[in-house]
């Protein structure tokens, strides 16, 4: 089937309103070699009753579908409130298009300012963009723009940085360019850093919480980069910025990161979104979309898209990014669920996702062959040493309806016993306690 | 009278709350302990906020846009179709919504499955070997399009030599970024005088320094390349690749595949083409499908198949690398699929065939009120000219803007650049005849008007939430986050510190 509306004879009407006989006359220009061979070997059509089947069965062969996560690793299962997804859901945002007419998209406009605004606030920066494509390419964007900015070329990461994030970087850079500090007992050794820096650097980047969960030492960080003339982007989880001075007041001159965790489903990984932060003095040489307050004729508050000279479709090889489309929807979602949350909200679920993360790590601790490798203070997620491969505990975890960790050996074969485990809010007493049976019950096999 | 309309930070106080969240049920313990040294906020200027004030709040803001749902909207090159809403409801089932990208391959058959579906139905929609699903939009498409492309040359020991990208003067602005992105230098190659590709400036151009050209096809007047199997063949003559911006595949689904034209890869828009929504400037996706040479280049990881399992394979040595934090837009490509499963071939041909038809049929009709710079028949869009109005002191804007006033988004306008005061119209196959004629009688009325009361469009729109806005005051103020009330002061001591250290370092 299709989704359009046409009869024989309104076909017949058009045709003759446009001048020809019959269809293939409109094809003119199409070569005949050109054209399809043969019928495409795709499945369907389906009803929607056949696609809610297929789906269905795709959907049960996920252990999303009935299993307790104690995920992370840069995707968080955070609760999303009903009355988000009844407004993100409606027509009116998600069927609209890019607001480049104002006059009839100022809902769409106006939340992108509430976010910029939000973002704004919560990384401590003067401004914020309405959204880029994830956290990495967020990464990648904040080194191209310290590149350019600074006229140097040599890019920083330090630390436990996620290793997706450093993978994309690597991508973006193309091998060159790019300089690794290890991370030493799971954070950023401040004499590592120094050792890495030089005049040639553009930028330091560091995660914090980092990917095992642990607090760097901001401060520390932006003084050493700053000492050598390089900028400083600092990768934030948002959800632990409600609670952590914001890097933006002590100096990190971009503050990325992703922002699945505000009220965004996991959803496999994507759509995600990337947020970009920065100080007022960087504003033209940001990337993507940023909306401005200004007045119509009448006087009356009404928002625009400003700065559209940094961007593609009118700078083009000049542009500061060729990004286009971005996570508009996502970034709305994530509007409303800190306006649903709000100022004692937003501090509430961090605080509930440290205490709990803290309990299942002193459980976890406590059992016979487990340990906590790292002595740094953590934020929602930490690493745990295991007695037996993390992929077997991982396997026996699902089994019982837990799955209990990322298993960090599909990053490194030597961290091939460890789990990456995070607790969020929606975690109960109970649930930890059931994952601490898995973890209980796998040990003793190992 | 109505409440003036606020800002989230200007309603509420304190004491207005959000939903509830559960007391803690694990032994309390001080932050201080836990998260011993860390320095925390000693503010967080949020909003206070009840439920209901949230809730007024985003549907006062919703009713002011515009949206597929509610009216036409013809965006040249935006496809703006249709969307499905079983296609949402599949994307939102528990298993797919919270399966989470590091539960491991075999916690994720059916995510897998849905990857794996979705690429090599692209791959037969497009007539290529291969497909990649990371690119979360068409420009990222672009880019790492390029990027396998760079790497192809290197292989072949080409990569330091071939560094040109040519590009039609009637490409997207898309295309020279996502060329400069990658390194490349973007050579623009001027249209012939049928606005499609000048063979002779096309063989001019090429040489042993070009690594690719970057074709739209139809084009961005919607004109297909008659060409288009000879340009293909002298750009492989050169030793260039040949790729495809896919912005406007929804004129050759079902009709014809990139792959059979010549092409050596391409970005798929699948919120152009396959209908998923646009969500106000995103998420889209842009996966890439590639012929079978440039296999080996596509990021990593790639869905393999191992009997009725599907597994994730990182071990690739010439991948160009990953490109996005995950597998892509997982969600958007979950409703792709099952857009394209609900169509099966027979729907799909019907796609083109009556964006097509559609497209025609307004352009017949609409050329005898606005100037039609190139006469030919178009395929799925069309570009007029609104220059014949500029006696009238009538700008394209102006058209824009008063067709606002009659509950239709405007077209894409001064795009593309080839054409003055252009107005690209792309009606999409999802539009009925009535629809269409409402839209042209609009259009006629507003060329009747700019003939003889061009104030009534110099003044439009006027029934929209928000009369025209000054976009110049805008970016001279660049107020680009709000005021917290009663903070005003600490803002402007903020502003006045940065100012003292532009320029460091």
């Amino acid at each position: 089937m299709s989704f359009v509306g046409l009869s024989d004879s309104e076909e017949q009407r058009m045709l003759r309103a446009i001048g020809v006989g019959s269809f293939e006359e409109l094809l003119a220009a199409v070569p005949k070699q050109a054209r399809l061979q043969k019928p495409l070997a795709i499945d369907g059509p389906l009803s929607e009753i056949e696609l809610r089947r297929r789906f269905g069965g795709n959907a049960r062969a996920n252990a999303a579908e009935s299993a307790v996560s104690f995920l992370g690793g840069g995707i968080y299962d955070h609760y999303i409130p009903s009355a988000l997804n009844a407004l993100a859901m409606r027509s009116e945002f998600a069927t609209a298009y890019t607001p480049y007419q104002p006059e009839v998209a100022q809902g769409t406009l106006t939340a992108i300012f509430e976010f910029q605004s939000l973002i704004a606030e919560l990384t401590g920066c003067d401004v914020a963009n309405a959204s880029l494509y994830d956290g990495a390419t967020a990464a990648v964007e904040a080194a191209l723009m310290a590149r350019s900015q600074t006229g140097r070329a040599r890019v920083v990461a330090a630390g436990a940085i996620h290793p997706h994030v450093l993978q994309v970087l690597t991508t973006y850079l193309d091998g060159r360019d790019l300089t690794l500090v290890a991370e030493r007992g799971g954070q950023v050794a401040a004499e590592d850093l120094e050792a890495a820096l030089g005049p040639d650097t553009a930028c330091v980047l560091y995660q914090h919480p980092n990917f095992f969960g642990l607090l760097e030492s901001p401060q520390t960080l932006h003084k050493l980069a700053h000492d050598a003339g390089a900028l400083v982007i600092a990768h934030c989880d948002p959800i632990a910025l409600a609670l952590l001075e914001p890097p933006g007041a002590t100096g990190a001159d971009i503050v990325v990161g992703e922002g699945q965790c505000l009220g965004n489903s996991p959803s496999f990984g994507g759509p995600l979104l990337g947020y970009f932060a920065c100080r007022a003095s960087l504003v033209r040489r940001m990337p993507g979309r940023l909306a401005a307050e200004t007045v119509d004729r009448h006087g009356r508050r009404g928002f625009v898209l400003t700065l559209q000279t940094r961007e593609q479709h009118i700078r083009r090889e000049k542009a500061t990014s060729n990004i286009c489309t971005n996570q508009g929807l996502l970034a709305l979602r994530a509007t409303i669920y800190m306006g649903l949350l709000g100022r004692e909200g937003m501090r509430e679920v961090a605080e509930l996702c440290v205490q709990k993360t803290h309990h299942a790590a002193l459980l976890a601790a406590a059992i016979p062959g487990y340990r906590l490798p790292y002595d740094g203070p953590f934020f929602r997620e930490f690493v745990l040493e295991c007695p037996a491969d993390a992929a077997a505990i991982a396997r026996a975890g699902i089994e019982r309806g837990i799955l209990p960790g990322v298993d960090l050996g599909r990053f490194r074969p030597e961290w091939r016993r460890r789990l990456l485990v995070a607790v969020t809010e929606q975690r109960s007493a109970s649930e930890i306690e059931r994952w601490a049976d898995v973890l209980r019950a796998a040990g003793g096999k190992g | 009278m109505s409440l003036e309309r606020r800002l989230l930070i200007e309603q509420g106080g304190p004491g207005h709350r959000g939903p509830a969240l559960p007391a803690c049920d694990v032994p309390v313990r001080p932050l201080a302990e836990l998260l011993r040294g860390a320095r925390l906020r000693t503010a967080l200027e949020f909003p206070q906020v009840s439920e209901p004030e949230v809730v007024r709040h985003f549907i006062e803001l919703s009713v002011l846009n515009h949206h597929i749902d509610r009216g036409f909207y013809p965006l040249g090159s935006c496809t703006m179709k249709h969307n499905p809403k079983i296609n949402d409801e599949l994307a939102s089932l528990p298993g797919i919504a919270l399966a989470h990208p590091l539960a491991g391959d075999d916690a994720s058959q059916g995510a897998l499955r849905i990857i794996h579906d979705l690429s090599r139905t692209l791959a037969e929609i497009t007539g290529f070997a291969a497909v990649t699903t990371q690119p979360a939009a068409g420009a990222q498409g672009e880019a790492v399009g390029l990027m396998m492309i760079r790497a192809w040359h290197r292989a072949r020991g080409e990569g330091e030599r071939r560094r040109k990208v040519l590009v039609p003067d009637s490409a997207h602005g898309t295309n020279p970024a996502s060329v400069h992105l990658v390194g490349y230098e973007t050579v623009t190659v001027a249209s012939g005088s049928e606005a499609t590709v000048d063979l002779h400036a096309l063989r001019a151009a090429l040489d042993d320094s070009v690594a690719a050209i970057m074709l739209t096809v139809p084009n961005t007047l919607g004109l297909f390349e008659p060409e288009i199997l000879e340009v293909t063949r002298l750009a492989h003559e050169a030793g260039a690749q040949a790729y495809l911006d896919g912005a406007n595949l929804n004129a050759l689904v079902g009709l014809a595949r990139p792959g059979d034209l010549g092409f050596d890869l391409m970005h798929i828009n699948v919120h152009k083409t396959f209908s998923t929504p646009h969500g106000g400037g995103g998420p889209g996706a842009g996966p890439v499908a590639v012929a079978a040479h440039l296999e080996p280049f596509l990021p990593v990881p790639v869905v393999t198949e191992h009997g009725d399992r599907l597994r994730w394979d990182h071990d690739r040595p010439r991948s160009v690398g990953r490109v996005h934090s995950f597998y892509g837009n997982f969600g958007i490509l979950a409703r792709a699929l099952a857009y394209i499963l609900t169509h099966g071939e027979s729907g799909l041909s019907r796609v083109s065939r009556t964006a097509i038809l559609n497209a025609n049929y307004l352009m017949r009709r609409l050329m005898a009120s606005y100037d039609l710079p190139h006469e030919a028949h178009c395929m799925h869009e069309f570009v007029l000219s609104g220059r014949g109005l500029r006696k009238h002191g009538v700008k394209t804007l102006d058209v824009a803007k008063r067709l606002l006033d009659f509950g239709v988004h405007a077209p894409t306008v001064y795009f593309p650049l080839i054409v003055e005061e252009a107005l690209m119209i792309e009606p999409t196959e999802t539009e009925t005849l009535d629809r269409l004629d409402h839209f042209a009688a609009a259009m006629e009325r507003i060329a009747r008007e700019a003939r003889e009361s061009p104030k009534i469009l110099q003044d439009a729109p006027t029934t929209t939430p928000n009369s025209r806005l000054d976009e110049a005051r805008a970016a001279r103020e660049l107020k680009l986050r709000w005021s917290v009330p009663g903070r005003e002061a600490s803002v402007a001591a903020a502003r006045s510190a940065e100012r003292q250290t532009i320029g460091r370092p």
